[in-house]
């Protein structure tokens, strides 16, 4: 896009850009230690991974500080406004992400035996490469103002709910087979559903670039499954 | 992508079109300044002209109410229709036009007369009322509609130019108004005023919307985001972008428009 003619505007907008895009590597990098942590039984890792979620929170009002500036100084219109908007419900999103990471760090910790077997995380492992690559393709199409990249990642999330109930009814028939199993698999659930959640602050952002860019909202027409089967077309 | 309904037609399903402009032109000597302007603009609404210096807004505004007859080099092509009767048609009156199509100007003109006086003026030569005590409602509403009573009804014989600038401007809205008009022309009514006095002059214009259909140019874009529903961007004569005020600002289509309201015009 063109320059503003006032260049220390375009230096505002740059600047919360760029505080994204480092949230989002932020965000990233929590998620993938939490769940390393996870499989590995690394209590030092998760520690840290609990330690550095402030970082987000540190950002986030950073974030929301530059906003309220930009509004009060410059009142955005059009597209400056919808980069404003789209920015500070990002930053929320990206800050839930590193929420969720922190409760799977949480629970490697609570999880005080460690996982007996590795097997029973290989489910949440996969959900989280898949996780991953949605918030890291949602970054992308963040940065390069990619709004049909950013429809693809919303139209995927389906995968990693597909995922999810999957794992959710393996964990049922492990928790069946022996009781001795139900602490590990509750936690494990838990973390799945955190993942789960990661997903779809991945397709919340998704939407708000698509909004970004092109100003029209993206229609909710895709029907969401739970872990109940259930086809629920309200609850995000 | 959706596919949105243009904008123009989501308003216009609402609300009757009080001027229909078409295939506009204005040329001053050999320039052309206003090209192939099409516009519906509605009633009892307020309609805002945006853009560039230069961009042919001011101009345009102009033609509504023939005040471009009074400049010897302008020349107008094309068909402009209020409520379906051509204003450009050798018949009509330009003096009876202007009363119903009122305007105010950039910087407050109230005449060298009392305040009772200015408004008073435009009633007496078009002959509204024919007794004092008519004459006397006519101006006392007119200042109500216009929120200067309370701070004039105490002081009517004395001078309109004493008044500050914003009271001044809506003397002149209390002018227009008088002689019963049905559209209100605006050329930056606020320019000259300050914050208090343009928040005044937005509430009035707010007000009467309900009454008048209004067109406003303006090189506040947030005045014109403030105070209208339907938003119009002229570059170079062209009128590039027509739509709800609420998608113009948030959401605009063509490049220039874009460009000119998030400040990025070279």
């Amino acid at each position: 896009m063109t320059e503003h003619t006032v260049s220390s505007y375009d230096e505002e907008l740059t600047t919360i850009a760029g505080r994204i895009a480092e949230m989002g590597g932020v965000a990233e990098d929590l998620v993938g230690d939490a769940v390393s942590a996870l499989m590995r039984r690394d209590l030092a890792l998760a520690e840290q991974t609990i330690a550095k979620d402030v970082k987000l929170d540190e950002l986030l009002l950073d974030i929301e500080m530059r906003n309220v500036q930009v509004i009060a100084r410059r009142q955005p219109m059009g597209q400056d406004l919808r980069e404003i908007m789209a920015a500070g419900r990002i930053a929320n999103d990206l800050e839930r992400v590193g929420d969720m990471a922190k409760n799977v760090a949480k629970r490697v910790i609570a999880m005080d035996e460690g996982l007996k077997s590795s097997t029973l995380a290989i489910g949440v492992e996969h959900m989280t490469e898949l996780a991953l690559a949605q918030l890291k393709a949602v970054l992308d199409a963040y940065t390069r103002r990619d709004a049909e990249a950013a429809k693809l990642v919303r139209d995927r999330d389906s995968e990693v709910d597909a995922i999810y109930t999957s794992i959710f009814r393996e964990l049922l028939t492990y928790m069946m087979e022996d009781p001795r199993n139900i602490t590990q698999c509750a936690h494990l659930l838990f973390c799945a559903k955190n993942i789960e959640r990661i997903g779809d602050h991945a397709t919340n952002i998704a939407e708000n670039v698509y909004y970004m860019v092109t100003g029209d909202r993206l229609t909710d027409d895709r029907p969401r499954m739970d872990e109940t089967g259930v086809a629920d077309k309200e609850n995000v | 992508m959706n596919e949105m309904p243009t904008t123009v037609e989501k308003v216009s399903d609402m609300t009757v079109t009080k001027i229909a402009a078409r295939k506009v032109q204005v040329y001053y000597g050999d320039t052309h300044a206003i090209k192939d302007v099409d516009i519906d603009i509605q009633a009892k609404a307020v309609t805002a002209f945006i853009g560039p210096s230069g961009c042919g807004k001011s101009t345009f505004l102009r033609t509504l109410n023939r005040m471009n007859d009074t400049i010897d080099v302008c020349r107008v092509e094309g068909d402009i229709k209020i409520d379906g009767e051509d204003i450009y048609d050798p018949k009509v009156d330009p003096v009876q036009l202007r009363a119903k199509v009122g305007m105010v100007f950039q910087k407050p003109n109230p005449f060298p007369k009392s305040i009772y006086d200015n408004i008073a003026y435009g009633p007496r030569i078009h002959g509204l009322a024919s007794k004092k005590a008519d004459l006397d409602e006519i101006v006392a509403s007119s200042l109500q509609k216009a929120g200067l009573w309370n701070e004039v009804k105490d002081r009517l014989d004395g001078p309109g130019t004493g008044l500050s600038g914003g009271q001044q401007q809506r003397l002149c809205i209390a002018r227009a108004i008088a002689v019963s008009p049905e559209v209100i022309l605006m050329d930056e009514p606020c320019s000259a005023l300050d914050p208090i006095a343009t928040a005044k002059v937005e509430e009035l214009i707010d007000e009467l919307r309900e009454n008048y259909t209004i067109v406003i140019v303006t090189h506040s874009m947030q005045q014109a985001a403030r105070v209208s529903q339907q938003t119009a961007f002229f570059h170079l004569g062209v009128l590039v972008e027509l739509g709800a005020t609420q998608d113009i600002f948030t959401n605009p289509q063509d490049k220039r428009a874009q460009d000119y309201i998030t400040g990025r015009f070279g």
